[in-house]
């Protein structure tokens, strides 16, 4: 009985959460302007989606195309930098550790808008142009600190006798970082580095404020403008249902290889 | 040329870090092939002692030498000597074989040679056929048997061991044990075995070297070690062992326990305070109390297995533990035996507490940074440098940590009979040495406070020695 | 440790760049916050925050917004992270996996979604829809930090708790709610500092109708007037500053994967 109620509560809350993007992925299949005005199944929206046959023509596409390579430079610069810096941090102690530490959880405490503010006034006052280049540096700036946080656990889990042990069999400490540090780290790295790619994708407030005037827009920035502009661009409902569709996937992968890790470690 | 017959020498190794001092002027010598064991409770520096060894960190001051050439300063993978970590430190991404083969590999030793050589280490350490199998696959026994076969394979001048059973269960440790020194006997290298298992030094070694408190305590075999400690620490530290605060009357006449007794030690003075150790096995018990040298009641009595253990409670009030193959019920009056041989005499390292101090004013003197209240001072200048004296059984231990002028934790128990002997140490990493009768339990944190008539004052100078 | 210790400089090309994209915009923004447009020294745009009716109607608008959003995900969310965590009551992994999704989807699209559901239900858009989507949102972050906490908990506590007499409701208010209360911190921060910042979400669920904080912000800083929303920003960082010393040190900020 007990469990029946609870069952129901928590279905009662997903369906609520979810209410709004299964609306939109069923009206994801009919070719009226109008939200909530059903025409008919079609799928027109997903091939104008694929073929860019829409109004505005190509900018949607563009904005798609500029959130990825933006997510995949910063990700990777962050992921390079963070690395190195965590591997740097673990072997400090002291005030320098405090500061550093301090420091990188600025970006993560910090709201969004804030470190967007911040980074824009940085520019203007460096008198730095604001375009491609700061909305990628910013970027790293929110990435780097995820980074960090997941490469830093690998480092004070690892048994250190480890390090020393290839030491001790003859490796030189570049070989030792190359041949046992480097692999040993690869998990959390990996995580960062997927986790870095997330929030650059889903970041609006950081791009919107360092994107200076030159028209640079990623899918974020597109869809407010568009959606101020008033009413959804109807091809802008295939586009969320496919990445919700994305995230479903990438994190049943996710899990299915967090449960599998799971069972090797067991056995 | 004498240099060539010790495969490591170190000379007056002292490391500290911070404050701690972890190693104390400490100096070895190993000859080539032996099988020696640092022995000695958590914190006493052996493991420090291994890692400098091994080339993980550089001693503050004093040398290492291996195979007569000077390596104090030389990185560890330049190092002949090739260690197996406490908890394995298996490589988690490679497999078996290419464990073993890490070291070889980046020698650049032909494949069918690594080869060869994987495979019989592997049948040394009875892992054969285990090549492929995911290190973390492996029991804790397995992968310490890899660990063994991974640093010998580079054939190491001399292989390092860091408590490297601590993590089995007895059983495995026990078999492990007669496996490790076969594989010495087989390969015929110098081992250096850290533990803090009294068992496994004695069964395992060539020669013990005891350490604590980063210093070396004492360096023997095993029969040495256990028949002639050379002080109360070690004697406690080894098997079981009564030890009793004793006098020295004169050559071959001890007293301890309320009783004079014979023995063989000669040269300690006349009256000289003395520590005694008496081996459990080494008191005889009997029933006829005319023959004996002193009377005892027996209090408990529990079966070991082979032998009976007996707490007893002498005529003159110590406690005494004695093992026999014979039970004697408690309650029971029991005459006591004790041969000359069995008796140990050892100097005592110290007959109270002497701290540096410096008078305050007229009835104050301060010292373990702390001032503290003492009768009125006569013929000392205020800041004077002064030796401060205070009897082991007049530092009072007190549970309200927060009403003792100073604070400290129990660090060392020595049961001496009828009191206990305690180490203490403060919150400023000083040693306090006290006798009580009260019962308090290694890492207690006690408040301690010492009464002004009991500080002893005199000029420093005075009992120099 | 000599090797080690040489690898502690590896962390100083990131010292550089925390330094300068971290440390520097932060000292900047105090430093326009107390200039104005001519350069001086002034508290002339603290003087303004704090006369200005509407600017101060905005701000506690914002803070009162924040703490309702909260508040409901803490009343929402605690339950539903107590029977995910429960093992008699939920065995399913799916959905906490259909919990956690919604946080790896880009807000806007999702504030957008249910911006579209109001408007298509003819549900007027106002403070009512504001609050509702805000929760939406916002949700999530509050189930899975307590979600977390409850799940690792030790389950002898409970047994303890009850073989000591305790009754099951009990040992739920005795035990497992204190025990559980890092996970509501560090739910609170992750609601409360997002919603109090809020800027393009609160335009798209009220049609621009209720400006939030984050709003005003915005709107000065993109129409240059940056000593001014510099001075704004300086007070969002204070009410966000307070908020984190609610937080020992040890957040688990990388839980949210």
């Amino acid at each position: 009985m007990k469990k029946f109620f609870a069952q129901c509560y928590i279905w009662f809350l997903l369906v609520l959460l979810y209410a709004p993007i299964v609306f939109i992925g069923i009206f994801s299949f009919t070719e009226s302007k109008v939200l909530g005005n059903w025409t008919g199944f079609s799928t027109k929206l997903y091939s104008n989606l694929f073929t860019g046959n829409m109004q505005g023509t190509g900018s949607l596409m563009s904005a798609i195309e500029n959130t990825i390579i933006i997510a995949l430079i910063a990700a990777s610069v962050a992921t390079l930098l963070g690395t190195v810096a965590a591997i740097g941090i673990h072997n400090m102690r002291g005030r320098g550790k405090q500061a550093i530490s301090f420091l990188n959880n600025i970006p993560i405490l910090n709201p969004d808008i804030i470190t967007g503010v911040s980074l824009f006034l940085l520019f203007v006052f460096l008198h730095v142009s604001q375009g491609y280049v700061t909305v990628v540096l910013a970027h790293i700036t929110l990435c780097t600190p995820y980074v960090v946080l997941n490469v830093l656990p690998r480092l004070t889990q690892m048994n250190p006798n480890i390090y020393e042990a290839a030491l001790d069999l003859g490796a030189t400490p570049f070989t030792a970082l190359k041949k046992v540090l480097l692999p040993m780290l690869k998990p959390g790295m990996i995580s960062g580095f997927i986790l870095a790619f997330t929030m650059s994708l889903d970041d609006f407030a950081i791009t919107f404020f360092t994107r200076g005037t030159v028209g640079l827009d990623t899918l974020s920035t597109y869809i407010y403008t568009d959606a101020r502009k008033g009413g959804l661009t109807p091809e802008l409902r295939p586009l969320i249902t496919l990445m919700f569709v994305g995230v479903l996937v990438l994190l049943i992968v996710i899990n299915i290889r967090a449960m599998r890790n799971a069972k090797n470690s067991q056995r | 040329m004498e240099n060539k017959d010790y495969i490591i020498e170190l000379n007056n190794i002292s490391k500290s870090f911070g404050d701690k001092v972890i190693l104390d002027d400490v100096s070895i010598k190993v000859k080539k092939g032996e099988f020696v064991t640092i022995l000695g409770p958590s914190g006493c520096g052996k493991t420090t002692l291994l890692r400098l060894l091994a080339g993980f960190g550089q001693a503050d001051k004093g040398e290492i030498k291996i195979n007569g050439k000077d390596y104090t300063d030389i990185p560890p993978h330049l190092r002949p000597v090739n260690t197996v970590f406490q908890r394995y430190a298996l490589f988690p991404h490679l497999d078996v074989y290419e464990n073993i083969a890490f070291g070889l590999k980046l020698q650049k030793v032909p494949a069918p040679e690594i080869d060869k050589c994987v495979r019989k280490v592997l049948k040394m350490v009875s892992m054969t056929d285990y090549e492929d199998r995911d290190v973390e696959s492996l029991s804790g026994g397995q992968q310490q048997r890899v660990a063994i076969a991974r640093a010998i394979a580079n054939q190491p001048k001399v292989l390092l061991l860091d408590e490297p059973l601590a993590a089995l269960d007895l059983k495995m440790r026990k078999d492990m044990q007669i496996e490790l020194k076969e594989m010495h006997k087989k390969l015929g290298i110098t081992f250096i075995y850290v533990t803090h298992d009294q068992e496994e030094a004695l069964t395992l070694s060539d020669t013990i070297i005891v350490m604590n408190e980063g210093k070396i305590q004492q360096i023997g075999t095993p029969t040495d070690i256990y028949n002639e400690p050379q002080n109360s620490f070690v004697a406690d530290f080894i098997g079981e062992s009564n030890i009793l605060n004793g006098t020295m009357i004169k050559d071959k006449l001890v007293e301890f326990a309320g009783h004079e007794f014979e023995c063989i030690d000669e040269g300690f003075g006349e009256n000289a305070p003395v520590d005694v150790v008496v081996r459990p096995e080494d008191i005889y018990i009997v029933r006829n109390l005319e023959s004996a040298q002193f009377t005892a009641t027996v209090k408990s009595c529990t079966f070991k297995g082979v032998h009976y253990e007996m707490f007893v409670e002498t005529d003159k009030g110590y406690e005494l533990m004695i093992q026999d193959y014979n039970a004697f019920a408690p309650d029971q009056e029991v005459g006591l035996i004790i041969r000359p041989a069995d008796i140990q005499v050892m100097h005592k390292e110290r007959t109270c507490n002497t701290f540096e101090g410096e008078v305050v004013d007229a009835t104050h003197v301060k010292f373990l940074w702390e001032t503290f209240e003492t009768l009125p001072l006569e013929g000392f200048e205020h800041g004077e440098k002064v030796k401060v004296q205070v009897d082991f059984s007049k530092i009072d231990l007190i549970d309200h940590v927060e009403d003792g002028m100073l604070e400290g934790d129990v660090h060392f128990i020595i049961y001496k009979g009828d009191h206990y002997h305690l180490t203490i140490l403060t919150d400023d990493g000083d040693h306090i040495w006290v006798d009580t009768t009260d019962i308090w339990d290694k890492g207690d944190l006690v408040g301690i406070n010492i009464a002004p008539a009991d500080i002893k004052i005199s000029k420093c100078n005075e009992h120099n020695d | 440790m000599s090797i080690m210790t040489k690898r502690s400089t590896w962390a100083l090309p990131y010292a550089i760049f925390l330094l300068l994209f971290v440390a520097l915009p932060l000292i900047i923004i105090i430093l326009y916050a107390f200039k104005d447009s001519s350069g001086g020294f002034s508290l002339g745009n603290f003087v303004k925050f704090f006369t200005d009716a509407d600017a101060i109607g905005t701000f506690a608008l914002s803070l009162e917004v924040a703490i309702e959003n909260t508040i409901i995900c803490i009343l929402l969310g605690y339950p539903a992270a107590w029977i995910l965590a429960n093992k008699k009551l939920n065995r399913s992994a799916v959905t906490i996996v259909l919990f956690i999704m919604p946080m790896w989807i880009n807000a806007l699209m999702r504030t957008l979604a249910t911006a579209e559901l109001f408007h298509v239900m003819g549900v007027q858009l106002g403070k009512g829809t504001l609050i509702v989507g805000m929760v939406y949102d916002y949700l999530p972050f509050m189930i899975y930090p307590i979600y977390n906490i409850l799940n690792k908990m030790d389950k002898s506590y409970a047994e303890a708790a009850s073989d000591l007499g305790a009754t099951p409701w009990q040992v739920f208010w005795k035990v497992q709610v204190p025990l559980s209360m890092p996970g509501v911190v560090s739910g609170i921060m992750m609601v409360f500092m997002p919603t109090v910042s809020t800027f393009a979400i609160s335009e798209f669920l009220t049609n621009n109708k209720i400006k939030l904080f984050g709003t005003i912000i915005q709107e000065n800083i993109n129409s240059s007037m940056w000593n001014y929303g510099a001075a704004l920003s300086l007070v969002m960082l204070i009410i966000i500053g307070i908020t984190s010393l609610l937080q020992d040190n040890k957040k688990e900020v990388n839980g949210v994967v």
